[in-house]
């Protein structure tokens, strides 16, 4: 499904991403764990092509990306129609509803038919738990119904990879158990393929298939999440898991 | 002396006060004709071309392409940089040298719309740098395009934070129209000055002119209250 070799990003002289190596199964859940400045974010980031790696190939359902050579615009519009991406910040179109912001790339970007993006964008809504939201505003919802939304407009492009960046950590605690049951519904119910930054170590042993421990932007070791987080091998894994429990 | 002698004129003599609110009402026709001809035509017609010229002028500023860049300050700088009255005069007064004759409203428009499109692009291009990169982002993430991303996700918010200095435009422009009377358009101020030219009334027909503007100036501010009240229906209280 993913296909990811020798990825590296560099932002002028500080290289963040020093070399990555990772294949995903169709279906799998990784989360992706590691002190700030590890480069996870940046990671993230570069599948969905927000960043543009500067070396390294990346393949997703059979469409491959190959860094050395200069990547085209509309090559990588495409490419990211692939992945969908939620922000740790929401970022929700705050001048449109819920539902407007579910339907807006239905409409603008795959040409689909208004009442028909309609439909679909309250299916989606209802089954993130807002079906009764769906004329609100951003401003009018809470941080956990927003980051709702968000999932739902990124799943209303069809996207083959979930890409989730932090999406619990602004949220108020008692916020955060929506946000992770939606995940975990689409995890097992659709069985979607899912890399998810986040530092909810309880979600990542129920639900991860696998989880990376990266710092210096390198993977420093990959595991079942029981092997991980009961019994890693680094010196340096240890330590932050340490720190963060 | 003399001061004390017109007030005291005015308010002790009838007569003279009748002469006065006669003038002040049969002036007043062809002042509000000028307005409605001309002044506010100008206003609007300016204030669109303007606004389409300010918006290319910051996506030029904006953009990766270093030509554009240079193109959009270079018109920036010049329009910012000379008075507006000399820009007029050299399109009514001076292009006919060079062959180019333009009737006086159009040349007007012309005058005008560059310098709303050079004074607004500043106003337009802070809007959308304050628009968050994550709108871009979040955008992009659903596959739009820039121009898909700019028109329907960044441009609304930026019009929504914009509305308040480009309505100090809107209104700057609709007083300096009456620059246009020095490029013979008979606009509002210009019919002031016809009528005061005969009568000698310089100060009653001019107050009458200054009031005329107030008033256009007020309906527009209720109107820009009620804009941003409209876009403000999104952003919390």
């Amino acid at each position: 499904m993913i296909n990811i070799k020798n990825l590296h990003k560099s932002f002028g002289d500080l290289e963040v991403l020093k070399g990555i190596d990772l294949e995903v199964e169709q279906g799998k859940v990784i989360v992706l764990i590691g002190p700030s400045g590890s480069g996870k974010t940046t990671f993230l980031r570069c599948l969905n092509l927000l960043e543009v790696p500067t070396d390294g190939t990346i393949e997703i359902d059979e469409t491959v990306m190959d860094f050395k050579k200069p990547v085209r615009k509309n090559s990588i519009t495409s490419f990211r129609s692939l992945t969908g991406m939620v922000f740790q910040s929401y970022n929700l179109f705050p001048h449109k509803t819920a539902l407007e912001n579910v339907m807006e790339g239905p409409i603008i970007v795959k040409n689909i038919a208004k009442h028909q993006a309609k439909e679909t964008a309250a299916a989606l809504l209802t089954k993130v738990g807002l079906g009764e939201k769906i004329d609100f505003y951003p401003f009018q919802l809470s941080g956990g119904q927003q980051q709702r939304v968000g999932i739902a407009r990124a799943l209303a492009m069809e996207p083959k990879v979930m890409l989730f960046d932090e999406p619990t950590s602004a949220l108020d605690p008692e916020l955060v158990g929506d946000v992770l049951q939606v995940m975990k519904d689409l995890a097992k119910d659709e069985g979607m393929t899912m890399i998810v930054v986040t530092h909810e170590m309880r979600f990542a042993r129920e639900v991860a298939d696998e989880v990376i421990f990266m710092d210096e932007g390198k993977i420093m070791e990959r595991g079942t999440p029981e092997q991980i987080f009961t019994n890693p091998k680094e010196a340096r894994t240890r330590k932050f898991l340490n720190m963060i429990q | 002396m003399v001061k004390m002698f017109l007030l005291s004129n005015i308010f002790t003599d009838p007569e003279r006060m009748n002469q006065l609110v006669s003038i002040a009402q049969t002036s007043l026709y062809p002042m509000i004709e000028g307005a409605i001809q001309y002044t506010i035509p100008l206003t609007l017609i300016t204030f669109v071309l303007g606004l389409i010229l300010a918006v290319l002028t910051a996506l030029a500023r904006l953009s990766s392409i270093r030509i554009l860049q240079i193109i959009a300050r270079v018109y920036v700088s010049i329009i910012r940089g000379t008075p507006l009255l000399v820009q007029l005069f050299i399109i009514f007064y001076g292009l006919p040298n060079l062959g180019v004759t333009i009737n006086p409203f159009i040349s007007a428009i012309i005058g005008f719309s560059l310098n709303v499109g050079a004074y607004a692009s500043e106003i337009i291009r802070a809007a959308i740098l304050s628009i968050p990169k994550g709108q871009w982002e979040a955008g992009y993430s659903i596959g739009m395009t820039y121009t898909q991303a700019l028109k329907r996700i960044v441009l609304p918010q930026a019009a929504r934070v914009s509305v308040p200095p480009l309505s100090n435009t809107f209104i700057s422009l609709l007083k300096d129209t009456s620059l246009a009377s020095l490029i013979l358009v008979t606009e509002l101020f210009r019919k002031a000055q016809e009528i005061a030219a005969k009568n000698y009334e310089f100060l009653l027909l001019y107050m009458e002119a200054a009031a005329l503007y107030w008033i256009l100036c007020t309906i527009l501010s209720f109107i820009q209250g009620s804009l941003e009240e409209r876009l403000n229906r999104y952003v919390a209280k």
